[in-house]
């Protein structure tokens, strides 16, 4: 072992049809380190680490673990030589029960007596261990599909501490967990970090990288920008270093104060539904931002599901333009012009294996009906205008969208409903797992189209995106609204509220 | 071997078309008249021709089957829907050869065109009823259409009274025995739901739909499609598709028998869709491809009679055909062959 450098990566390069998408990149590990891998999306990361973790076999390039040359065919592979990964999104299997996703592949086998026998109680007992270095104390034995994602995530972690591994390699295993949890995920960190693991962390929080972080490797277009102490580079530093270029003061609503309010559009009037959402009051004006402060299971996302018709109300009306009226599905919404980006992109956003264009096309032709069906040349015309205009990074519109970046993936998702022009859009945590830059161009659109006219409800677990773009928050806690502020409130401000005894 | 041009050899039919012509190649090599056709009576005979009547309507059932499974779902009551259509149009004709007034004249117990309407109503309530169940329901659609493929055949036998019911009624036999421009009527109904479906999926938004709704059913419902209605409707035409293959089938024997039409049908169906390359997870789809999978299925058919395998031991030749077919069509077995074949020349001209 040379100066604690536990993984060390020389030169990686790896093409994908013709495009570069690493080149030359240099990593090091050393132990008892966290160490943050930083860049936008598209700049290279989610590559690297599967070149690290053996995904894919790099095009040039070595790899060393503790000074010896590997080169891992296969993730279980890498598992075997001491690099565990915990994925981006959740890689698990819902119909197993927890201990079963953890030991999946692996289970603890019987003695002698029965070679071949799962040992079900060994199983259990060694997940409730492993779980309970988490902090986590869960029924192992029910389905993790009955658990939340952020417990689900909790549980992959767990999966991948349960082997000895000497690198833990964890790609944005925050980005569905609130506060409270990435504390405790960040307590176990520092708990292995002490006990000598190399750990690789990549996030899209910069607060939290700092928060946890020892040194940091920029990447950008596949190249690495550098690497740095976290004490040599400060915010400002890092986000030049990752965008190639200074941004822009953080933008905000400076027209706030002058902004005339229009008429009132959508008005939920004790809109509830029973063990998901107490009754709520929310109206929403043309031209306006409504954000939605709250924690994760604050009741934000069923206010949503409940204003487009995905879920049903068993109490309370809602008033479109003055006229009452009652959704029974998404269909209805869209046609009175409204519009949601959810949550789940993966699973309730993008349809995989369909392409960029047609991933666009989606909810105007569904709008439309079967028939008459958008023009091949009008879909490619929608498809094109809305690339250019969102910064969407793909070389052809006919890609499956599944071959794209997260933020890529948001921003069509985002104008398969511009395209729509929606009245109203409903925004459930339209930033989440994207990186800085993407981010502010999402936001620098969803703003102009609100001065345009567009009502706007933004959701989102990042209190100061809200607070910065809102003109008006309406504060949730326990499935319930407590109050509204006005846009210009500090974060602290919705904090104070959330936690106000009501 | 000239070599083919790579847009070509990656179409996604190539692997079909493919089986299809080395089995036709294998039955040209044990039948030196297999490609001879024959004109007689302003009618064409021969071998291929006979495959190509055979084929008409499994090809039928594997059309409604591909959009049922690009929907994510599987019918497999369609045998018993082929059976029930039958049925149906066998009880309602009937018919009778009398002697009116020294003419021989066929006379039927309705009017054929209400038979034939009665039996396609009742296929596709068959679908209505197997669409509800998955689309409103929430079953499962193996499990749903599994209460129709055990019942539908009940409900066969019950019209017929568990008797082969003979119809005597000439223009019916049209529909599975005629000719028109010298080839078999049955062809052109296969050929004609196949180029309406095409057209609707390509001039319509009805294919982006289907597609969407086998690969994201949570994404359809959310970006406004009307997904359960979709679901309903292709269930409905796969029924009504199976019940013109009824219709076809009893025609082609002149009589129904509820015990046995179409029975299997279901699997030569899913397998006909399958080996055009439509995958059983939803999604993308080829009625082309489940058009060939159908020719395909009734050329082996042939194939094993023209090359004289023994009766007791065809269908275990056919399994292992499809086995290999199978194996050829999957990707993954492809690259390991290739890693297989190509890994001692390349370490050793390092």
């Amino acid at each position: 072992m040379s100066s604690g450098i536990v993984l060390e990566a020389r030169g990686l390069t790896r093409h994908f049809t013709g495009v570069l998408a690493l080149s030359g990149v240099d990593l090091r590990l050393h132990a008892g380190e966290v160490h943050a891998l930083m860049g936008q999306n598209g700049a290279g990361k989610s590559t690297l680490i599967k070149v690290l973790t053996g995904v894919y076999p790099p095009d040039a390039g070595t790899l060393q673990l503790d000074g010896q040359t590997i080169s891992p065919s296969s993730p279980v592979a890498a598992q075997r030589l001491g690099i565990s990964t915990v994925y981006q999104e959740v890689n698990l299997c819902p119909n197993l029960s927890v201990a079963e996703n953890i030991f999946a592949g692996r289970y603890p086998r019987k003695g002698a007596s029965g070679l071949w026998r799962i040992d079900g109680a060994a199983m259990r007992s060694r997940s409730r261990a492993l779980l309970a270095r988490l902090n986590l104390d869960i029924d192992v034995g029910r389905l993790l599909s009955s658990y939340s994602v952020a417990v689900q995530q909790m549980v992959a972690i767990a999966r991948a501490l349960s082997v000895q591994a000497k690198v833990l390699i964890l790609d944005e295993p925050t980005s569905s967990l609130d506060e409270q949890e990435v504390e405790r995920l960040f307590a176990v960190l520092r708990q292995l970090r002490a006990e000598g693991m190399a750990i690789l962390f990549v996030t899209h929080f910069l607060e939290q990288m700092y928060a946890i972080c020892d040194r940091i490797t920029v990447l950008r277009n596949g190249e690495r920008v550098g690497e740095y102490l976290k004490a040599d580079l400060p915010a400002k530093a890092l986000i030049t270093a990752m965008v190639g270029r200074e941004l822009s003061a953080a933008i905000g609503r400076d027209d706030r104060a002058t902004d005339v309010a229009g008429p009132v559009l959508l008005e939920a009037r004790g809109l509830g539904r029973r063990g998901q959402l107490n009754p709520v009051d929310v109206s929403l004006r043309a031209g306006e931002v409504v954000g939605v402060g709250g924690l994760l299971g604050s009741g934000r996302t069923e206010l949503a599901r409940l204003l487009f018709g995905l879920d049903h109300s068993d109490s309370g009306e809602l008033h479109m333009s003055g006229e009452r009226v009652r959704f029974d599905n998404p269909a209805q919404a869209i046609g009175r012009g409204l519009g949601m980006c959810p949550e789940e992109r993966k699973h309730d956003g993008i349809v995989a294996e369909l392409s960029v264009r047609e991933n666009i096309a989606l909810a105007l032709q569904a709008r439309t009906g079967i028939w008459p069906n958008l023009s091949y040349a009008r879909q490619k015309e929608i498809a094109e205008r809305f690339v250019k205009t969102l910064g969407i990074k793909v070389a052809d519109i006919e890609t499956p969208i599944a071959l794209l970046s997260g933020g890529n993936q948001q921003k069509v998702v985002l104008a398969r409903w511009l395209a729509t022009e929606p009245r109203l859009l409903i925004l459930d945590e339209p930033t989440r797992g994207i990186d800085v830059a993407a981010k502010q161009e999402i936001m620098n659109e969803i703003l102009k189209l609100a001065r345009g006219g567009l009502a706007v409800l933004f959701i989102s677990s990042e209190m100061e995106e809200v607070v910065r773009v809102s003109d008006r928050i309406v504060v949730m806690r326990d499935r319930s609204k407590v109050g509204e502020l006005p846009g210009n409130s500090s974060e602290q401000a919705v904090f104070h509220m959330i936690a106000s005894e009501a | 071997m000239p070599k083919l041009p790579r847009h070509l050899l990656q179409h996604r039919l190539i692997w079909p078309i493919v089986t299809l012509v080395l089995l036709l190649a294998v039955n040209a090599a044990f039948n030196p008249g297999f490609w001879q056709l024959q004109w007689r009576d302003g009618h064409l005979y021969g071998s291929v021709i006979d495959i190509l009547n055979r084929a008409a309507p499994l090809a039928l059932v594997a059309l409604g089957m591909t959009l049922v499974i690009a929907t994510r779902g599987i019918d497999i009551s369609v045998g018993a829907v082929v059976a029930i259509s039958a049925a149906v149009a066998a009880l309602m004709i009937g018919g009778e050869l009398v002697v009116k007034e020294g003419v021989q004249t066929y006379v039927s117990r309705f009017p054929m065109g209400l038979a034939l309407g009665a039996a396609l109503l009742a296929a596709a309530l068959c679908g209505l009823w197997n669409g509800l169940l998955v689309a409103t329901a929430g079953m499962q659609p193996i499990i749903a259409t599994l209460i129709l493929m055990v019942a539908g055949r009940g409900v066969a036998q019950l019209l017929t009274g568990g008797q082969i019911i003979t119809v005597y009624y000439a223009p019916f036999f049209f529909l599975g025995n005629g000719f028109l421009l010298g080839l078999p009527f049955a062809v052109f109904i296969a050929v004609a739901v196949w180029a309406a479906l095409h057209l609707l999926m390509t001039r319509s938004a009805l294919g982006l739909f289907i597609q969407t709704i086998g690969i994201n059913p949570a994404a359809a419902r959310l970006a406004g499609l009307r997904e359960r209605l979709i679901t309903v409707c292709v269930y409905v035409f796969c029924g009504l598709a199976a019940g013109v293959a009824g219709l076809v089938v009893s025609s082609n024997v002149k009589s129904a028998d509820g015990n046995n039409a179409g029975m299997l049908m279901e699997l030569d169906a899913i397998l006909a869709v399958t080996l055009g390359g439509t995958a059983l997870t939803g999604g993308r789809f080829s009625l082309a491809g489940s058009v060939l999978g159908a020719l395909i299925i009734q050329t082996l058919t042939s194939t094993i009679y023209s090359i004289g395998v023994p009766p007791e031991i065809n269908m275990v030749v056919k399994a292992a055909v499809v086995f290999v077919v199978m194996l050829l069509q999957s990707a993954e077995f492809r690259a390991a062959v290739r890693g297989f074949v190509l890994r001692p020349a390349r370490s050793g001209a390092r």
